[in-house]
């Protein structure tokens, strides 16, 4: 396997740029290690203390005691906790379940938009794209918000139905599952499109010209040659949808109901409600191990798209 | 013309010239592939060199290192006498021009001329003059204000051109230079080329896959392949000289005979081959080992078509039919399967306007040649 | 019109109803006089005036917009460095795990990054040069950290499609590695860079979660507010702000079409101009 030559900056630079090519890597490296897997590493630490009265309320991991012995406090009793409860392994299949199911609608949502846009005239295209990101640039909070206006008892939908004389008595659509679902699946449905429509908007569409011309239908030539070749996109908008969905605390909270059990809502009643840092520490932990698969999906397609696009810059003949 | 070696215009024929440039056993390798494989070259002052080779052969990559860009793994490099070991491009006396031109497409012309003169941290109005010197040169006066993308193809390659020369560089080297541009174009940038570096006296190394374009720029070509330098020499000799099957294939047309040496004189040599019929009798003397196979290269031009049988029918002809033909307007190319069932490529210019004894398809001719038109190569 | 275009024609329809039903229903209750959504008391611009007049929104809005604007000012600085790195520095040790550590922040949940960025805050508190107070400075660490992934992924994808040659071609002409970023690079990517400084601007404004968690006892930013008032309950002064903020948005992005329209007929005007006279 031949591997690409090096750029002109790894070769030259080293010698000369030295300092500023540290520079360069050092300080997004360092921000990083400092504000991202640090913080993590704490979360790890707390998860096995204990609480306590006081500031921080949590016991620290090494202990001066008598002033002469360092004593190492290691409590898996947070960790015990979580497993013999059953209502975190509640919340966390049931996080699972929704994020599952929202990134699905998605898929069914975004993929025919994300096709339609990708298939438009080229005029059209650069419109379609801004009406898609526009309202992503609106709060978030605020287009959630506009649901609970229209998903309530007297929302607007409930009006609407009413007055036409569909119905007599107002759906209850408010604090189900299914206005939990509308929340997250309107709110990510973005995230679906854009990665989607950047890889089929590179298709070639001769492909299908061909096949169309040597005798195959034109679903089937959908079937055997478009989707296959958007699979990195289908699984880069999944990815971007399911893991965070998992963790969603603000759409279960407003739209959702009080038996939706969502890992994320239960993180911060433990935090915030229950002022048990190390048992919140503790779902975090267990919440990422849980991530951990999709996350090193994700991580392993962002650097197979950044290569690709380095091979082919760098390759000479 | 002029045949006496001129030290002047023929440097590398005078064994006290310094090279201006020398490479030194250079090797390149990316990890496991070794793009340039020990290669050393002299290019002298005012010289037209080519790097020719198909892609893949290591050409751009020995260019690259010669601008900075890559560093040998091993070997050294020298310019003007001055080891380029650990030198980056900001450096070096050298300047290139890139195949996708590489304008600064947010700057001007005059800007993107002037750039260079910049970072040498000219006096503003020393560059304005230099700048408009320079643009007269390339013949792109009126255009300093315009944009890289208001300017077609030619334009901007001669915007390049400026750009990397106006730094008077010891050495400028240019990567596929005339790859972009349309037939007509070509030619005339290709004289263009060869007038500005002879009136400017710069070293050029040309890096190209067009055998044309090294015939016409070049004082001398070095041939590439898989990493390694195969022949240099001037474009006379690559073509009526070459030294291995490899160039003497790659450059031009030529027929191949297969054979065996089967007199060996200091003076001539005679090669049995049973694809021509009769022995080739080549007019000079081949060092090979006796009974070794060889390949006796003759080129298109050099084979005389007749209907009548030549007058030494010893050596050096064969008879066959005329297959096909193919009209050029100024020569006319015949493919001819001889009766000994190779087929040869014969080309003749259309000497004559109306000729009553043209030939044409199914005609029974002889093929024969020069004893001195044929060349012996071993590999 | 074949059985495709039409397919894929209702595809959109429904798609952009289902993005903007709701968008549109906010703009048009904030008009309504009634506080019911209930009833159409008429056209009115009270909810706007209640808006104004509400002196802890306007501080909590400045606040963010604050906190936005010097988010997306660090983000763009270590993010744009970021993806010079990835883009341009070739093979280096630690290249995978660097890519992975800027790819995360963009998938993971916020609660998760939230809680995590609190207690580090915490357990530095008793250092001395770290603020003592959680507010403003611990709001933009966490925003940044937040986004400057996003302003890597876009400067990246724009620096790869980049030809490299224009800046070896700087080097070559005798410009030292950070002048070619500063005279070259810089204002070829510019667009991506600005998109990157908007795109963290928005996403700081509009955090929640995160700011809950590393803001202090007395900092309050918009969306902070907002998610308590609309826990009581619908105040259709939220909908007077939602309309005016997806008018500035709307204003944004219709300068941005109108400007790159007006860019790409000065482009193929300029491309006719280069084929008359080649």
């Amino acid at each position: 396997m031949r591997s690409p030559p090096l750029r002109w900056s790894s070769g030259v630079l080293r010698r000369v740029g030295l300092t500023g090519r540290t520079v360069v890597i050092g300080v997004p490296w360092l921000w990083l290690l400092l504000f991202f897997v640090i913080p993590f590493l704490i979360v790890l630490k707390i998860s096995f203390a204990d609480t306590r009265l006081g500031v921080p309320p949590y016991t620290p991991l090494l202990d001066w005691v008598d002033g002469k012995y360092l004593q190492f406090r290691l409590n898996t009793g947070n960790f015990m906790f979580l497993l013999q409860d059953s209502l975190y392994a509640q919340a966390f299949l049931s996080s699972i379940k929704v994020a599952f199911f929202s990134t699905v609608f998605c898929l069914l949502i975004g993929y025919p938009m994300s096709y339609a846009i990708a298939r438009a005239n080229a005029s059209w295209r650069n419109t379609l794209l801004m009406l898609i990101i526009l309202p992503f640039w609106t709060s978030f909070l605020l287009r959630v918000y506009a649901w609970i206006g229209l998903l309530r008892n007297n929302g607007v939908i409930n009006n609407i139905l009413m007055s036409l004389g569909i119905i007599h008595e107002p759906i209850v659509m408010m604090q189900t599952d299914f206005a939990m679902y509308i929340g997250i699946v309107y709110s990510y449905l973005p995230f679906m499109i854009l990665p989607l429509y950047a890889n089929l908007e590179k298709h070639d569409q001769s492909l299908i010209e061909a096949a169309v011309d040597l005798g195959c239908k034109p679903f089937r030539a959908f079937m055997l040659i478009t989707l296959p070749l958007s699979k990195p996109g289908v699984i880069a908008g999944s990815m971007l949808v399911f893991i965070p969905a998992v963790g969603e605390f603000v759409i279960p909270r407003l739209l959702g109901g009080t038996d939706s059990l969502m890992i994320g809502r239960v993180l911060w009643d433990e935090f915030f409600l229950n002022r048990d840092w190390p048992v919140a520490s503790a779902v975090a932990i267990a919440l990422l191990l849980a991530l951990v698969v999709p996350i090193m999906i994700f991580q392993r397609y962002q650097l197979k798209a950044t290569q690709s696009g380095a091979a082919v810059a760098g390759g000479r003949g | 013309m002029n045949a006496r070696a001129d030290e002047r215009r023929e440097p590398w024929k005078d064994p006290r010239a310094e090279a201006y440039i020398r490479v030194e056993n250079v090797t390149k390798q990316f990890g496991d592939f070794v793009a340039v494989n020990d290669v050393s070259l002299s290019v002298y002052r005012r010289e037209i060199f080519c790097l020719l080779g198909g892609s893949g052969c290591g050409k751009t990559t020995l260019l690259r290192m010669l601008a900075g860009f890559e560093r040998p793994t091993s070997g050294r490099i020298f310019i003007d006498g001055q080891n380029m070991d650990g030198v980056p491009p900001y450096d070096r006396p050298v300047n290139m021009m890139f195949q996708s031109y590489a304008l600064f497409p947010h700057m001007t012309v005059e800007q993107n001329v002037a750039f260079g003169l910049k970072q040498e941290g000219l006096r503003r109005a020393e560059i304005t003059d230099r700048v408009a010197d320079m643009l007269g040169i390339v013949k792109l006066k009126g255009f300093e204000q315009r944009k890289p993308h208001q300017l077609s193809g030619g334009q901007r390659q001669r915007v390049a051109l400026a750009r990397s020369l106006i730094k008077r560089p010891k050495l400028l080297l240019l990567d596929e230079p005339l790859g972009a541009l349309d037939k007509k174009l070509r030619e005339h940038t290709q004289f263009e080329l060869v007038n500005i570096q002879e009136r400017l006296g710069v070293t050029f190394v040309v890096v190209t896959h067009d055998q044309e374009e090294a015939m016409t720029l070049a004082s001398r070509i070095g041939v590439m392949n898989h990493g390694r330098i195969v022949q240099v020499g001037t474009p006379l000799d690559i073509y009526e000289f070459p030294n291995t099957r490899f160039v003497s294939e790659f450059i031009g047309n030529v027929n191949m005979f297969e054979g065996r040496i089967v007199e060996d004189e200091p003076g001539y040599v005679v090669i049995q081959s049973p694809e021509l019929g009769t022995p080739i009798y080549v007019g000079h003397g081949v060092s090979a080992a006796p009974e070794a196979v060889v390949w006796a290269a003759v080129r298109p031009e050099k084979i005389l078509l007749t209907r009548e049988p030549p007058a030494n029918t010893k050596y050096n002809c064969a008879q066959g039919t005329i297959k096909e033909i193919a009209y050029m307007g100024d020569l006319s190319i015949y493919l001819i399967p001889l009766d000994s069932g190779k087929t040869v490529r014969v080309t003749q210019p259309n000497a004559f306007r109306h000729a009553e004894a043209r030939l044409t398809w199914d005609d029974r001719v002889w093929v024969s040649w020069h004893e001195s038109s044929a060349v012996v190569v071993t590999e | 019109m074949n059985n495709k275009a039409y397919f894929r024609l209702t595809a959109l329809v429904l798609g952009f109803a289902f993005l903007y039903v709701p968008i549109l229903s906010m703009i048009i209750f904030s008009f309504n006089e009634s506080k019911l959504v209930t009833v159409w008391g008429g056209f009115s611009l009270k909810w706007y005036g209640v808006l104004f007049n509400d002196r802890q929104m306007l501080a909590g809005a400045w606040l963010s917009l604050q906190i936005a604007a010097v988010t997306a000012t660090g983000a763009v600085v270590v993010g744009t460095m970021a993806g010079m790195v990835l883009a341009r520095f070739g093979r280096f040790r630690g290249r995978t795990l660097f890519s992975g550590m800027v790819s995360a922040p963009l998938v993971m949940p916020d609660v998760i990054t939230g809680l995590s960025l609190l207690l580090l805050f915490v357990a530095f508190a008793p250092l001395p040069f770290v603020p003592d107070q959680r507010g403003f400075s611990t709001i933009a660490i966490a925003h940044v950290t937040l986004t400057l992934s996003y302003v890597t992924v876009i400067v990246q994808s724009r620096l790869a499609t980049m030809d490299e040659s224009i800046e070896e071609a700087a080097m070559d002409l005798g410009a030292r590695p950070f002048k070619v970023f500063l005279l070259i690079t810089m204002p070829i990517i510019a667009p991506a860079i600005i998109s990157g400084w908007l795109l963290a601007f928005t996403l700081s404004l509009d955090d929640l979660v995160i700011a809950t968690f590393t803001a202090g006892p007395s900092t309050n930013t918009l969306p902070m507010m907002i998610f308590s008032k609309v826990r009581l309950g619908v105040t259709p002064e939220i909908n007077a702000l939602a309309t005016i903020m997806v008018g500035v948005v709307t204003l944004f992005v219709i300068a941005a079409g109108v400007l790159m329209a007006h860019q790409e007929k000065a482009r193929r005007r300029d491309i006719q101009m280069a084929q008359a006279d080649s």
